[in-house]
């Protein structure tokens, strides 16, 4: 399969451009509203995840938990045979330890996960993330800069700040809890997003070497053809990791499976800002630079 | 015919090597905590005395000493890394005794001399005894002033077992036993009191002894006390978490069954869709997964959680590479170029556009590896090493296979690369 047709991307950029803006927008609100639903990663307290030979209900929990004294700000969450308990509070080792012997109780067999972080941890590994975040733009602009242009460089970057926010946004929207395997995963969404912007970008890149563009529509008609051409590349590709993501997704482990969501999110953002963001953006850019220079000046391609 | 029996043999000494080694390997990759349960707690070291600072040496030492306190505790294989200026990360698999190694480890036995002076009498408690620690108030040695691991066992005059003691300053010792002449300097550990001796004379060689009538073996717990205790900075943890071994391997088996499926589905869906151009694709990530294991044992990295992810994912990206090359080769077809001229035309242009995407990915790798901490910096690591074994695999050894092919006629039509006659162009 293949398409012999060129589509009119810039076309339907224009409604990529407002559903996106909206999106941001909305992000935005819940963001400033409600912030997002940090996991015991980003909050003071800790996280027992514990896992049994047999399924346990909460007020079986709650009574064991009321006799050691850490009732306070527990909170109970049973699956299938596992149960997660969230507390507000650290627990100290004593504490763990008596956790552990009164769930042994119940259950011979439990095993445990525990995970305490303090505050100021969870607000470093925070700010880390958005210093990488940065600095892999600033790298990200100097390499395509140097390879391609500055403005595939600009359009580029827009094009991954976009993505990574959008699933920061979801998240935001939907509550998800955000642990430190978000920020892996939305750095991972980052370089997947630049992947596939890159590759549309060399064949935009390659077009333009044939002949010159004079006009906007020059410019248009090998935006739409290049894209057009990648898009088979990019549908497959999108799939594929979409596969390995959303069964991760399905089937892996519970510490992960908010990564593969991320993943899973941010693998159609980044597959759909390729398309409709980034080289769209590029198209802008460049057009405005027709526009200024004097048509007697030769372009540069 | 020469090519067709050398892509023979190159896939068959492959498939050989590759089914011959992998159990070995997978035997062989080191599994971080998250995996094969065990424990990992952050410390954050502060100076023992206020006013001090944090030195890269003290720093290291106190690792050092950390791991020689877990090695003690006959734990495998503790992983004691120091982190920024300030932190230590300590990571215990496959412990049993998760307390009591815990209490060890953050609760230096620390060694301090004390003396009565300027002490109120304490009053006596209900059983009458007086506990020596209201008895001794003030420190005059702290732990940090005793030579780290120069305690030894030795024999006093008597011939009875003693643990001998140096202390860095000379000078400072000297000054203290020179005012406490004639009073007791107390030797504590923790909260216990050793032992008391009355000062005879002050002490010039920086040299103390504890005595008492210990027998050989109690000598030499208390000499591993001291030496073990004499940390150099004081810890508090910052971060703790503890996977129990269950949950761990149950992680694990979920997580690579999930990337069984997925790399299957991935398999079929690159046969399906470019044929004998697919299996060879499909040869190719086998390899490229095979490699990664190879390099994961050779170079002794963890495997963790987030990089059994990384590792499913990036043979997604692997794919990538495989998909651009094949899509290029079918459109330089469509174009009318023959198939030889095709396959040429496709794997030279599709490398430079693998290798563009591949190094602004790189990018983002290298920046999560040197900022990020624990999963972050194993998930980076894992990710720059599969791209870099995509490029060898996927594309310098997926190009070599198909040329073979190529130049050997077995791949001479269009339609063996899925593409339509109908949809050739003539040029």
């Amino acid at each position: 399969m293949h398409f012999k047709k060129d589509y009119d991307f810039m076309k339907m950029s224009k409604y990529a451009f407002i559903f996106s803006i909206v999106l941001t927008i909305a992000g935005i609100i819940t963001l400033s509203a409600f912030g997002l639903n940090y996991g015991v990663d980003f909050q003071a307290g800790s996280n027992v995840d514990v896992k049994l030979s047999k399924n346990v209900t909460k007020a079986e929990i709650e009574p064991l938990l009321d006799k050691i004294h850490l009732s306070d700000g527990a909170t109970v969450a049973p699956g299938d045979k596992r149960v997660n308990i969230r507390f507000t509070k650290e627990l100290n080792e004593d504490q763990s330890e008596q956790l552990k012997s009164a769930i042994q109780e119940l259950d011979k067999t439990a095993s445990f996960e525990i995970n305490t972080v303090d505050t100021e941890m969870a607000k470093e590994l925070g700010r880390n993330a958005i210093y990488s975040v940065l600095i892999s733009c600033i790298g990200i602009i100097i390499y395509v800069s140097i390879r391609f242009e500055w403005r595939f460089a600009l359009a580029a970057i827009v094009a991954l700040l976009h993505d990574a926010f959008m699933v920061v946004a979801v998240f935001s929207i939907f509550r998800l809890e955000v642990s430190l395997t978000f920020i892996v995963a939305v750095l991972t969404i980052i370089g997947y997003s630049i992947n596939d912007t890159i590759v549309i970008f060399d064949r935009i890149r390659e077009n333009l070497r044939f002949g010159k563009q004079k006009t906007k529509d020059d410019l248009k008609a090998i935006m739409n053809k290049s894209v057009s051409q990648m898009l088979m590349r990019s549908l497959y590709t999108a799939l594929t990791v979409f596969i390995a993501a959303f069964f991760l997704f399905l089937f892996g482990g519970e510490s992960i499976k908010m990564f593969s969501l991320a993943m899973v999110i941010g693998l159609l953002f980044g597959a759909y800002s390729s398309i409709f963001i980034a080289s769209p953006l590029w198209l802008v850019f460049k057009s405005k630079q027709k526009t200024s220079a004097k048509p007697a000046k030769p372009s540069k391609a | 015919m020469k090519r067709i029996v050398t892509f023979i043999i190159v896939v068959l000494v492959s498939i050989a090597v590759m089914a011959g080694t992998s159990p070995a390997l997978l035997d062989n990759v080191r599994l971080g905590l998250d995996l094969k349960g065990g424990f990992e707690i952050l410390y954050e070291a502060q100076p023992l005395e206020q006013g001090q600072k944090i030195t890269r040496e003290s720093l290291i030492r106190t690792a050092e000493s950390l791991e020689k306190r877990a090695n003690a505790l006959g734990t495998s294989e503790p992983e004691v890394t120091t982190e920024g200026t300030n932190r230590i990360r300590l990571k215990i698999a496959g412990v049993t005794n998760e307390a009591e190694v815990r209490k060890k480890m953050k609760e230096p036995a620390s060694l301090t001399f004390r003396s009565a002076e300027g002490c109120k009498t304490p009053e006596a408690g209900k059983d009458g005894t007086v506990d020596p620690k209201d008895l001794y108030c003030k420190i005059e040695l702290l732990g940090s002033d005793f030579v780290e691991n120069g305690a030894q066992v030795g024999m006093d005059n008597l011939n009875r077992p003693q643990i001998d003691i140096k202390v860095k300053d000379k000078k400072k010792f000297a000054d203290v036993t020179k005012r406490l002449v004639g009073k007791e300097l107390a030797i504590f550990l923790d909260d216990t009191l050793l032992s008391a001796p009355t000062v005879n004379q002050e002490l010039t060689d920086g040299k103390a002894s504890i005595t008492g009538n210990y027998t050989m073996d109690e000598a030499n717990q208390i000499r591993d006390t001291i030496n073990l205790g004499a940390l150099p900075l004081k810890l508090t943890e910052k971060y703790s978490q503890s996977v129990g071994a269950t949950l761990g391997m149950q992680s694990l088996h979920k997580t690579i069954e999930a990337g069984i499926i997925a790399s299957i589905l991935i398999l079929i869906f690159m046969i399906g869709m470019y044929r004998l151009p697919g299996v060879i694709a499909s040869f190719g990530l086998i390899a490229h997964t095979w490699l990664l294991i190879l390099v994961f044992v050779w170079a002794d990295f963890t495997l963790t959680l987030p990089g059994i992810a990384a590792f499913i994912l990036g043979i997604g990206m692997a794919v990538d590479a495989n998909i651009i090359t094949n899509e290029r080769i079918r459109e330089e077809m469509r174009n009318g170029k023959s198939v030889m001229s095709a396959v040429k035309a496709g794997n030279k242009s599709s490398f430079r556009t693998i290798l563009d995407s591949n190094i602004t990915t790189i990018i983002v790798g290298a920046v999560m590896f040197a900022f990020g901490t624990g999963a972050v910096k194993g998930f980076a690591l894992v990710l720059i090493v599969e791209i870099v074994l995509s490029i060898l695999t996927n594309v310098y050894f997926t190009h070599y296979l198909l040329n073979l092919l190529v130049k050997a006629g077995v791949l001479k039509k269009p339609k063996q690369f899925g593409v339509k006659e109908s949809d050739i162009r003539a040029l």
